[in-house]
């Protein structure tokens, strides 16, 4: 099976342990995926005032080179990458006359119409390969693990986006009890972790994500298992800054879905690229024996 | 904290101008305040997300724009999946940023941004937050 893939341009950089993992993990289950022909940035949000169509312009181009290169999806990673592309989607499929300004500025492009559908990770997991059969194609699973899922805002929000239920949502604790880890409930799993703010308001965005820590920590999860690489930014490599302030709190080691993912289906380590994450979470997947320790 | 408005203070055309670049109709907001129970940043705000639905339907466009609000508001979508009357709040916040932004004013200067920061910044980080908060 082929899959049509969209990286964006953090998974390019700074989380080549998400995007790594993930492609190894989906050859494992059988999927070669199919990276889009020059792609370009999504522009990570999704514009919001009516009267500005011109960022809608470079979402809609990756989808255009979806649907020129035959894929019907197109298959994400990032979170917010899954936002802008899902939400400029439906803009072009929904609205008859901002549809028509954009394929015209865009002359030398096919016409889109939303023909191709955006979907993140965690939906084909559960949709196209199945919860049991990625069960059984678990080599290590990922027992005494206790895992906090941290759907963050853009997996779930807007409703008509949401890649499950929106206000409580349950696809990542199938996906962590299909690995055979331990699902711990955060009443923070959606909650925002400060997303931009922590570059221009870093106290407020501090506070903010302390709490997605905090949460996850009263109720006994190992670690986070998140989706983008903002909030893993946030809630991973500035957790030096919420623990300063916060001195009461644990280190909690951070992972990206997909890494999980690879580990628990057998593939090496050492292609998660665990040395992009805190220190403390390849020291954690040591201690509960999910990989063997290198360091010793 | 009783909260006087005289005629003068009100701005008429930026009542306006925030529901053309929203598409929202502020008489939808009941001031229930479901919002500002949920917001994440509501806390640090000074004017919260209820409050600034009730001033922007008043044109109170200077206590608005002189307040940190819609720059904390990171368009969490948390209110708009629980208001009651399906406002969609994200889109106001978004209308009066563009406001400020429109007149080539930045809530955040790039240049700015330590240099120890930018070393382990992500592109996403900075090209949402540019997004956002510059003109």
């Amino acid at each position: 099976m082929t899959l049509g893939y969209y990286p964006g341009c953090t998974l390019k950089s700074h989380a080549r342990n998400l995007e790594d993992s993930a492609i190894e993990a989906l050859k494992v289950l059988g999927v070669e995926t199919v990276e889009l022909e020059r792609w370009n940035c999504c522009g990570a949000v999704y514009s919001l005032a009516d009267d500005d169509l011109i960022h809608q312009l470079a979402p809609v181009r990756d989808l255009i080179r979806a649907k020129d290169m035959g894929l019907d999806k197109v298959m994400t990673l990032c979170s917010m990458c899954y936002n802008t592309l899902a939400r400029a989607n439906l803009l072009m499929r929904n609205d008859e006359a901002k549809r028509k300004t954009l394929n015209d500025f865009m002359e030398e492009e096919s016409d889109y119409a939303g023909e191709v559908e955006v979907i993140h990770l965690l939906q084909f997991l559960k949709n196209d390969i199945g919860w049991d059969k990625l069960k059984a194609a678990v080599k290590v699973p990922l027992k005494d693990l206790n895992l906090s899922p941290y759907y963050g805002c853009t997996l779930t929000r807007p409703l008509e986006v949401s890649i499950d239920e929106a206000v409580s949502p349950t696809i990542f604790k199938e996906f962590i009890e299909a690995l055979g880890g331990t699902y711990i409930h955060s009443d923070h799993s959606a909650e925002c972790c400060s997303s931009y703010q922590m570059i221009s308001n870093p106290e407020a965005a501090i506070e903010a994500a302390s709490k997605v820590v905090r949460s996850a920590e009263d109720q006994g999860a190992d670690a986070l298992a998140l989706s983008c690489p903002l909030c893993e930014y946030n809630l991973g490599k500035r957790q030096v800054d919420i623990l300063k302030k916060h001195d009461d709190l644990k280190p909690l080691p951070t992972f990206y879905f997909s890494q999980l993912l690879a580990v628990a289906l057998g593939v090496d380590p050492l292609i998660c690229r665990f040395e992009l994450n805190p220190t403390a979470s390849l020291e954690l997947l040591e201690e509960k024996g999910v990989v063997e320790k290198v360091s010793a | 904290m009783p909260i006087i408005i005289s005629d003068s203070q009100v701005v008429r055309d930026f009542v306006q101008k925030v529901e053309e670049i929203s598409g929202e109709k502020f008489s939808k907001c009941m001031q229930c305040g479901t919002c500002s129970g949920i917001c994440p940043m509501g806390a640090e705000m000074q004017l919260s997300p209820r409050h600034t639905v009730l001033m922007t339907k008043f044109g109170q466009k200077d206590r608005l724009l002189d307040s940190n609000t819609v720059w904390l508001c990171a368009s969490c979508h948390s209110c708009l999946v629980r208001c009651p009357r399906g406002l969609d709040l994200p889109k106001v916040m978004e209308a009066i940023r563009q406001i400020t932004l429109r007149t080539n004013e930045n809530y955040l200067e790039p240049f700015e941004i330590p240099d120890e920061l930018l070393e382990d910044l992500p592109p996403i980080a900075m090209v949402s937050c540019f997004r956002k908060h510059t003109a």
